[in-house]
């Protein structure tokens, strides 16, 4: 017989007792990090070790090919230079923050070049060639959008055709609809005046806007980590020390001031660049701090055990293609912005590429359920540096399709890894 | 342990089309106790399972609960009697961590934002209070072996404050080691005074835990042992309905080559 006699448990006495009632806040029996700098680097060490990468690629990624590209041309780390960059990139961020949340759920949204170039041709027909007041064109547009999503999440959560064939059917079908809106005129011009225009073109000029960012940024991070600290260890729970979150809340600042700075030696702080943070904070705080956002992630994780949980599977895939759908919208309309037209070329070419290999790049997992919204940033800046880097050092655009194509393999390539790793990890 | 049993069935019928999947079953279980319901694939342990459940009512037949009879015709019916289940599968979502996992469908808002800090605070006194080990509740369920996974599953079930459990098979894909652990809970959870209900293929679990084994046999019932004073091979001879079978004649052979 081989059973094994595992009567009566073995230990429970030594154990059973973790100071019922005691004010000790650490259980001995739980991860504990030390004290000080040895403690953030073991536990650093260990989130390294069990696959748990996060943003370290990218953030290590971008450095070396800032590093790279600076050392050929003094010229890309100028103000100028990077000023452009933050504005070149926003467009196509914010579609690509919608595709983070459908990358979340463990799915992929082809559709959405297509449909920022559907809105931008539905706002500028509507707008400049039938004079429609400019922000009711905007809501028109994006509403588009919204719709356009839902129905791609209806057919795949209602009637259960793959997310990847009903929006590969999205992609031709919302092209031709714009080529139809567009009709017979190819180009609608905007004026770098209008609403639109205004939204990619304006610069606060005033040095405070920009510093004020910062400020507000920092301060509001400060307040939230601390308040929060306060609470945990009120609570008797875990908590930050102090220390730890003046440390955090300083690189912050050195990061936030520092980007400001630049700023103010160019043209001040673009309105592109602060639409972008408010909405990247916004869902942030959507993804991370609401019951919808953990939705949203448990559907990604396991959508048996979302279901079971009494989440609505249906409601909520539905609800994350249409905000895909209204993010392409909203980065097709700030397309049009930057290049102050609504063209046929528009939501074509590599734009959809560029947009689901940010959120790659940027570390949001294609399996789903890891990720988050701050990747569609980290992975413009990436693609951006490369493909602003290359254009100020006269590469040809043949060249840069293959290096952007290389990054994005190497952090699929880091994603598959890190998500192998974490699988062997947990059987420890 | 109380006189009235917290779940009574009895004379419970369930037919899929021209299959018998359960005869006239009785089923008692009392507070404090753990009754083992064990069977042979097909003898009707899910089937059972899924009428105390409420995922499929049975056709005929009895549902007391508390001494009182009531209809339990959807899941939701039995989760508001006290009844929690823990499927085997384990459905825990692997990215989420141990907090957001044991809130999963029920978390906790202030102020309309969710409120971490008061679900971490509960989910420690949680695992406290069951003593379950686990390295920290903020590291994602993936990392945590199979056994510490059986152990959240299970504290996931006891959020709800239910009188009854039922764990499907929780230790069928464990080690010894996890195996030992989520004994140790089940053992807990009868000290809490909750009725548990523990479906098992594996003997020495049955015996190392429960108090009373319930045997199925093709849908019906094939006696009620008391694990104290029965030995392996009646219950093994209750499943498989004979004295005579692969397993006693194995035992005999290998015992004759062995000595």
């Amino acid at each position: 017989m081989t059973e094994t006699n595992l009567s009566k448990t073995p230990k429970a006495p030594a154990d059973a007792a973790p100071a019922k009632g005691a004010t000790v806040a650490v259980d001995p029996r739980l991860l504990v990090r030390e004290e000080g700098l040895t403690g953030y680097w073991t536990d650093f060490k260990r989130k390294m070790r069990s696959g748990e990468l996060g943003s370290v690629p990218v953030v290590v990624g971008l450095i070396i090919i800032w590093a790279i590209f600076q050392s050929m041309d003094s010229a890309f780390l100028s103000a100028e230079n990077l000023s452009n960059l933050s504005v070149y990139i926003v467009g196509t961020g914010l579609i690509s923050v919608g595709i983070v949340f459908v990358l979340l759920l463990g799915e992929i949204d082809l559709s959405v070049g297509s449909v920022s170039g559907l809105a931008s041709a539905i706002f500028a027909v509507l707008a400049v060639n039938n004079g429609v007041t400019e922000w009711v064109a905007v809501l028109a547009a994006l509403l588009t959008g919204a719709v356009v999503g839902a129905l791609h999440g209806f057919f795949f959560a209602k009637i259960g055709v793959p997310a990847f064939v009903v929006t590969l059917a999205g992609l031709l079908a919302w092209n031709g609809l714009m080529l139809k809106v567009l009709g017979t005129t190819g180009t609608i011009n905007l004026r770098d005046d209008s609403l639109v225009g205004t939204l990619s073109n304006h610069y606060f000029a005033e040095i405070a806007v920009a510093y004020g960012t910062a400020a507000v940024a920092v301060g509001v991070f400060f307040v939230v980590q601390f308040l929060g600290a306060r609470r945990r260890a009120a609570g008797g729970i875990p908590s930050r020390p102090v220390s730890e979150i003046v440390v955090r809340t300083a690189l912050l600042a050195v990061l936030a001031f520092g980007a400001a700075h630049m700023l103010n030696q160019y043209k001040g702080m673009p309105l592109a660049l602060l639409i972008f943070l408010v909405v990247l904070v916004a869902l942030d705080f959507l993804l991370r701090r609401t019951s919808y956002g953990r939705k949203v992630f448990a559907l990604g994780g396991n959508t048996e055990a979302a279901r079971r949980a009494g989440i609505n599977v249906e409601l909520v895939r539905i609800s994350v293609f249409s905000i895909a759908g209204t993010m392409a919208a909203f980065g097709g309309l700030m397309i049009a912005s930057r290049i102050l037209a609504a063209n046929q070329g528009a939501g074509t070419g590599n734009l959809l590429m560029e947009a689901i290999a940010a959120a790659v790049i940027g570390g949001t997992s294609l399996f789903g359920g890891r990720g988050n919204v701050w990747s569609a940033l980290l992975g413009m800046l990436v693609i951006g540096s490369i493909a602003n880097g290359m254009a100020l050092l006269g590469i040809a655009a043949a060249v840069q399709y293959m290096i952007t194509g290389a990054v994005l393999l190497a952090a699929v390539v880091i994603d598959s890894v890190s998500r192998r790793t974490q699988r062997s990890a947990g059987r420890g | 342990m109380s006189a009235t049993p917290v779940l009574a069935l009895r004379g419970i019928s369930k037919r899929f089309g021209a299959v018998q999947a359960l005869t006239d079953v009785d089923l008692e279980v009392h507070a404090g106790e753990v009754v083992a319901l064990v069977g042979d694939n097909g003898a009707g342990k899910s089937t059972l399972v899924k009428t105390i459940a409420g995922v499929s009512p049975a056709d005929e037949g009895v549902f007391e609960w508390q001494g009182r009879s009531v209809e339990v015709n959807r899941p939701h019916d039995a989760q508001e009697l006290g009844i929690a289940t823990v499927y085997q599968d384990l459905a825990l979502c692997d990215n989420l961590d141990v907090v957001g996992n044991l809130f999963l469908g029920r978390e906790i808002m202030r102020a309309g934002v969710l409120d971490e800090i008061e679900m971490e605070r509960r989910a420690r006194e949680l695992l406290d209070t069951l003593s379950i080990r686990i390295p920290s509740v903020r590291i994602p369920i993936a990392s945590l072996s199979g056994g510490q996974r059986q152990t959240v599953a299970i504290a996931r079930s006891m959020l709800g404050e239910p009188k009854l459990v039922i764990l499907d098979e929780p230790t069928a894909a464990l080690g010894v080691e996890q195996t030992a652990q989520v004994l140790d809970l089940v053992e807990r959870l009868r000290e809490r005074g909750l009725a548990v209900i523990l479906i098992s293929h594996n003997m020495a679990d049955v015996k190392a835990v429960a108090d009373k084994v319930a045997v199925l046999r093709l849908g019906r019932n094939n006696g009620v042992f008391d694990v104290g004073s029965t030995s392996q091979e009646e219950i093994i001879s209750a499943i498989t309905g004979a004295t005579d079978n692969a397993v006693t004649r194995r035992k005999a052979r290998t015992a004759g080559s062995q000595s």
